[in-house]
């Protein structure tokens, strides 16, 4: 290496940010080579996005600088940031879903003709050649809100290759990829790196950092606590730094006295989404539904918990055949779902985390004609403390969270209801390891005091640790339900790509 | 996909199939109903039609701007009777008095400059405070009210100046000068909206502000050139107005608000932003001229028009939620 490649791209120097009530970042460097992959650690609300919002512009700095090449910069808004060729890729989705694929790729920065008119033909083009280097099967006309979230992920991603970017910043990219969109992914970061972009990787999941990072910088508490170097480190090491202790990863071994069976459905389907889905649940059990995403395992959900309507199929509880119409209906008879999209579904970022939390029991927590707030301060500080939530005070806005910690709130809102039956879609998506296994062990805990759980999840360690037996779903069918004696990471595999359909043990 | 291209172009097509159902019933209602001879769906009549449409239809352009760009203004009555009170004066201002007829020019402009005086003010206030438009532009409807009334009191502001007027009622190929007016300004406008920089963000930011703000799309600006161009076309659309009546009380243009209003979300524009046509905003305003001629011509007084256009907003609101959901796959909200 010569001198000149040893230039970091982008530099970063005591960076303090502060929000009312929360030292988000204090004093925090990092520096990030021409062509590699930083890959960037921490908790959840460790200050992980918030360093990279910074750096993106849409947050002022109270204190440090910022350097790109060796020059110092400021950055005063995200055009400013866009100009100086540092490129945001946002943890949650930033698009406008109205309008088309290319206007949203380019949104902010329309390539313009006489009179202000948009240049169409230019940006089309331009458009679809980066939709063809990204292998989307769509084209730059679809309107973005038909997509599916996973393509929605994709055009986030394609607004990396607009511009001639120094550093390219992707916060939790991969949330909601597949797996055969997520090697794409990881072949856009290849290229941009060959052509000596720095890239900032912020991900929770270990084997992606280590599948494709160079070095690895840790930050606890808003403050910076080093960097490693990937080849030199393990997943322990970077665990331990970033929480202090080690985690126990191993698969569920204990069994618990089955219950009764609190579920049965008996050829549910669902138009085009889902066809003919028989399964039991017996109290004290947890069943994994691992798949691709896309598989309808989320349809499922979405329809044992009154969101969609079967088109053929009964659903029993407790041996008793009932028909769910609404979400209401299910939570009347014992059953919740922990929601997939935080977002759209689980939260009302403007409302404060206490709120959010008590919000589906809220009926029965009164005193007199008004809201007990004792009562649900209670229950707040009860799952605050059990799942880790990091913020100020139960009146902090959900909103202002940091994406894990929402994920939190809205296992706890359910978790508060204690349900008969819980259904939670990818509970871990965006947790860091420790939550994650902290989760976990709740799930486990759960089950063994007598509720029945289903857990959806993409992440096969996740459904091999958790669950009593595992549903393999592929593109809309239940292909073979495994027990945890029988499963393996290879058969798994094998079924949820729908290659041992022919070979099927019902 | 397939099916959602088709429930759109359906969506899209809604407001014009409602025109035509409104014209089938209202000729053959007519037929049996009406007290004149006179066919409803004569061709006169049509342009009569349109002329009428022209006041409510220049400012819903406007208003459909500003309602896609996520905001809404309540003080366009105002700003027609201001910018008509202005327009109507200067002309008599002694000043102007050597020019002749040349003053007419300088009359008009005085009042579109009125106009986007007041939406200027209207969209700074809300850029720099980040009040909610709704509130501001109801300050601001009264406040622009109160200015009509203390230039003249309750007295009516005029000045009859007959080339103006034979300007006013000049018409090419049958249509008026409103009429004229109002198809042009459809023109530009969907020209702004669909092709051109400022159109497209005007769309992001009422589709999902904080995308917009992360891209980098300064929302302010995109903002007040909103109120501007909407209170330019209020003052337009008063100068039309007035150039041909020559006078103007200082209770005109009230309720336009909520007529212009009705109109565009009629036309589907969507309250929240991100979604409506100017295309659509021109059925809308269309389709309420012709319920309220229709229901009068077979008829009907104004308070029962009133009554049958409340319902038929409502209704359409209720069908456009329903066609917005794709079947039993959908999700139930
Ligand atoms: N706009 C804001 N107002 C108040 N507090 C905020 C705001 N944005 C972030 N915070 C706080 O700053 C801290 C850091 O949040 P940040 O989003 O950077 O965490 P993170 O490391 O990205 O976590 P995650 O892995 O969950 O995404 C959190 O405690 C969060 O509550
Ligand atoms: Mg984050």
């Amino acid at each position: 290496m010569t001198d000149q490649d040893r230039k970091p791209a982008l530099r970063l120097e005591g960076i303090v940010k502060t929000f009312p009530g929360v030292r988000a970042l204090d004093g925090v460097s990092l520096s990030v080579m021409p062509g590699e992959v930083h890959a960037l650690m921490g908790e959840n609300g460790a200050g992980k996005s918030t360093l990279m919002k910074v750096l993106g512009g849409l947050h002022q700095p109270n204190e440090g600088r910022i350097f790109i090449g060796d020059e110092p910069v400021v950055m005063g808004s995200p055009m400013d940031a866009k100009a100086k060729g540092v490129v945001f890729i946002h943890q949650e989705l930033s698009l406008a879903e109205e309008l088309s694929v290319a206007e949203n790729i380019y949104l902010g920065q329309l390539p313009r003709k006489s009179f202000g008119r948009v240049d169409w033909t230019r940006l089309h083009a331009d458009s679809d050649a980066i939709l063809k280097r990204l292998n989307c099967g769509f084209g730059s006309g679809a309107i973005v809100g038909e997509l599916s979230i996973a393509n929605m992920q994709m055009v986030e991603i394609a607004r990396a290759l607009t511009v001639d970017a120094k550093a390219v910043i992707f916060d939790e990219p991969t949330a909601s990829l597949t797996d055969a969109e997520k090697v794409v992914l990881f072949e856009v970061i290849a290229d941009l790196r060959k052509q000596g972009v720095g890239i900032v990787y912020i991900s929770h999941r270990m084997e992606e950092i280590f599948r494709i990072s160079d070095r690895i910088s840790v930050l606890r508490d808003g403050a910076y606590r080093g960097t490693l170097k990937t080849a030199e480190t393990d997943e322990d090491e970077v665990t331990r730094l970033m929480i202090g202790r080690s985690l126990d990863l191993s698969r569920n071994a204990e069994h618990v006295e089955l219950g009764d069976v609190a579920l049965e459905v008996r050829g549910l389907s669902c138009g085009k989404l889902f066809h003919d889905v028989s399964f039991d649940l017996r109290a004290g059990e947890v069943l994994g539904f691992y798949g691709l995403v896309g598989a309808g395992r989320t349809e499922i959900a979405e329809t044992l918990f009154g969101l969609r309507t079967p088109t053929a199929g009964k659903i029993l509880l407790k041996g008793r055949e009932v028909t769910i119409h609404s979400p209401m209906d299910a939570i009347a008879h014992g059953l919740s779902l922990v929601p997939e999209d935080r977002k759209s579904q689980g939260l009302i970022l403007g409302m404060n985390c206490r709120d959010n939390i008590t919000l589906p029991q809220v009926d029965d927590l009164t005193a007199g004609p008004f809201v007990s707030d004792g009562a649900e301060i209670a229950i707040f500080d009860q799952y605050r403390d059990r799942l880790d939530i990091k913020t100020p005070s139960w009146r902090q806005l959900v909103g202002n969270l940091s994406g894990g910690n929402q994920q939190k709130i809205v296992i706890g809102k359910w978790l508060s209801m204690r349900p008969e039956v819980l259904i939670v879609d990818e509970p871990t998506r965006g947790i860091d390891v420790g939550s994650k296994s902290e989760i976990h062990n709740l799930i486990r805990e759960l089950a063994k005091s007598g509720y029945a759980v289903i857990v959806i999840s993409s992440e096969m360690p996740e459904v091999l640790r958790v669950s009593d037996r595992v549903a393999a779903m592929y593109s809309g069918k239940l292909m073979r339900i495994f027990t945890a004696d029988e499963v393996t990471e290879d058969n798994l595999v094998q079924a949820i790509s729908g290659l041992s359909e022919n070979s099927r043990v019902a | 996909m397939q099916k959602d291209t088709r429930a759109r172009l359906i969506k899209d097509g809604a407001i014009w199939g409602f025109i035509v159902l409104e014209l089938i019933f209202f000729s053959v209602a007519g037929h049996f109903l009406s007290l004149s001879e006179n066919a409803f769906m004569d061709l006169e009549n049509m342009l009569l039609l349109l002329k009428q449409s022209a006041p409510i239809g220049i400012i819903a352009l406007g208003m459909t701007m500003v309602m896609i760009n996520g905001n809404i203004d309540l003080s366009v009555g105002a700003i027609f009777a201001l910018s008509a009170v202005v327009m109507l004066d200067s002309m008599g201002w002694a000043v102007f008095a050597p020019l002749g007829d040349w003053v007419i020019p300088i009359s008009w402009a005085l009042a579109l400059l009125t106009g986007m005086a007041l939406g200027a003010i209207n969209g700074l206030i809300v850029w720099k405070t980040g009040v909610d438009a709704f509130i501001v532009t109801l300050g601001s409807m009264l406040g622009f009210r109160g200015l009509v009334f203390m230039y003249n009191g309750e007295q009516p502001t005029f000045h009859l100046n007959w080339t103006m007027v034979d300007m006013a009622q000049a018409s090419v190929f049958g249509l008026q000068t409103p009429s004229l007016v109002l198809i042009a300004c459809t023109a530009i406008v969907w020209w702004i909206l669909n092709k051109t920089i400022h159109g497209r963000n005007v769309y992001a930011v009422g589709d999902n502000r904080e995308a917009a703000v992360n891209a980098g799309i300064r929302v302010g600006p995109h903002m007040m050139i909103n109120f501007v161009i909407i209170g330019f076309l209020a003052a337009l659309s008063s100068v039309v107005f007035y150039s041909a009546s020559g006078s103007v009380n200082p209770n005109d243009g009230m309720l336009y608000e909520l007529w212009v209003i009705t109109a565009v979300v009629l036309g589907g524009t969507k309250l929240t932003g991100g979604k409506g046509s100017v295309i659509a905003t021109f059925g809308g305003v269309i389709a309420i001229q012709l319920l309220r001629k229709g229901l009068g011509h077979i008829g009907a007084d104004t308070a029962m028009v009133s009554l049958v256009i409340g319902s038929i907003l409502i209704v359409v609101l209720y069908l456009d939620k329903q066609l917005n959901r794709k079947g039993a796959e959908d999700l139930k909200l």
